[in-house]
């Protein structure tokens, strides 16, 4: 008369262990990784915006995220002048998924990546889905100064918006150039991108 | 794929005695018509299992995987799991490490030189792999849950999981966090969801016909992270451990189909 009872006791007398703090968790990292190439352990340094992120698993509550959201638009360097570079170049930028690994060369210019996550060119079918479509993104916008700024920084560092955004601080990493980035924003908004037909 | 057939086939034919050549060329050729390459690295993985090798110069065969030594059916089926004499928890490359290092007393150096291979020359851990996995196919995963070293490298893995770090600000969420997403145009799983984790456990490691190679979940784990722009993680770590444990944990009770073909 052996039933199923005591399997359930014993299922139930198996609980979690408690989850390590993200502490903790670098520290293991710490001794568990090694540089390699370009990759350096300062890497695994958290930062705030890491740390209250994955404390929260990305729901930080509202008045916090304002804050550190406020400290982040601080470190967005906006060029003087138009923000509006060249689309053309702006897409191979959007195409290029190269930089800061361990087996890219340090000082070869980096990609954004882009179209790992998001719709851009409808000419382009190969794009992800992590991130909101951008189809058309300067056509329902217009290009004047403010979109230009709001899309310069939302680049240079998608923190400074959303902060537990999954989008890269693309500027403030130093994986894309000033230059590079007002190349991405004329991807994004001039009339004459593909982006915008 | 075809320089990796003729590598493998080239080996196997090494590793025969000549009387039975033929045979194997046979075997090969029907395999090729099966279409299933992750046979050819089972092969191989046989021959180096049962090859002595190091400073003892002893093959594998005594290497207990948890089932009793030398037992390798159902094997992979319970992996990772804690391990008494290592006083740790292990997957399957941890422990065939392991075994290198105490059997057949190679350094672990040496023996973690080349764990990732390539497609004309894949690596001895690789092979080895999908030697062993295969003698689970059909059974159910059940991963050590129980020991409280096990439990803790759950609950490390799940942290890990979430864990926001590196020059992107990436964790394995930000790409397998919300389900029916893709980057470019590979669909991501959500490893922590049950019915979503089952079907990728059951299938690793695996040949990628893409890159003609075969992968491991060490090298899975390795390469995520080479793209999340951390550092690199040590082979066989704590860290890469946990990941894989809290991954087959998620997916338990998957009937393993594996070595199989990824894209």
């Amino acid at each position: 008369m052996k039933s199923a009872i005591p399997l359930l006791a014993l299922m139930a007398a198996v609980p979690a262990a408690a989850e390590p703090t993200p502490a903790e968790v670098q520290k293991i990292m710490q001794r568990d990784f090694h540089p390699r190439g370009q990759a350096t352990m300062e890497r695994l340094a958290q930062d705030g915006v890491q740390r209250v992120c994955t404390e929260a698993h990305d729901k930080p509550p509202a008045e916090m995220a304002n804050a550190l959201q406020a400290d982040q638009l601080k470190t967005v360097v906006f060029p003087q002048g138009s923000l509006m570079g060249d689309w053309k170049r702006g897409e191979a930028i959007a195409q290029s998924g190269r930089g800061l690994t361990w087996n890219d060369k340090a000082g070869e210019p980096a990609g954004g990546s882009c179209y790992n996550c998001h719709q851009l060119s409808p000419k382009e079918l190969s794009h992800g889905t992590i991130g909101p479509s951008l189809r058309g993104f300067g056509k329902a916008r217009g290009n004047g100064a403010e979109i230009q700024r709001y899309v310069y920084g939302k680049i240079y560092n998608a923190k400074a918006y959303n902060l537990c955004s999954q989008m890269p601080r693309l500027g403030l990493s130093g994986t894309l150039t000033p230059e590079q980035i007002k190349d991405l924003v004329g991807l994004l908004l001039d009339p004459a991108s593909p982006v915008n037909e | 794929m075809k320089l990796v057939a003729l590598g493998a086939a080239l080996a196997l034919m090494s590793a025969v005695q000549a009387q039975d050549a033929s045979k194997e060329i046979q075997r090969y050729r029907q395999m090729i018509a099966e279409g299933s390459p992750a046979e050819l690295f089972e092969l191989e993985g046989e021959t180096l299992w049962n090859k002595p090798q190091g400073p003892k110069n002893v093959s594998l065969e005594k290497c207990d995987l948890g089932r009793g030594a030398g037992v390798l059916k159902g094997a992979y089926a319970r992996l990772p799991r804690y391990f008494k004499d290592a006083d740790r928890v292990m997957d399957l490359e941890s422990r065939l490490l392991y075994c290198m290092e105490t059997l057949q007393g190679r350094s672990r150096e040496e023996a973690t030189k080349r764990v990732f291979g390539s497609a004309d020359r894949p690596a001895e851990m690789e092979s080895l792999s999908a030697y062993v996995a295969a003698q689970s196919r059909g059974m159910k995963l059940d991963p050590g849950l129980t020991h409280p070293k096990e439990k803790e490298s759950v609950a490390l893995g799940r942290a890990l999981y979430f864990h926001r770090t590196g020059a992107w600000d990436f964790s394995c969420a930000s790409c397998h966090g919300d389900e029916g997403k893709r980057i470019r145009m590979q669909d991501l799983p959500v490893l922590y969801k049950p019915e979503q984790a089952r079907p990728v456990v059951a299938s690793w490691p695996a040949y990628r016909v893409s890159t003609s190679q075969f992968i491991t979940l060490q090298w899975r784990m390795n390469d995520c992270y080479r793209q999340m722009r951390t550092p690199e993680p040590n082979f066989a770590s704590e860290t890469t451990v946990a990941l894989i444990h809290f991954i087959t944990a998620t997916g338990k009770g998957a009937s393993y189909a594996g070595p199989g073909n990824k894209r």
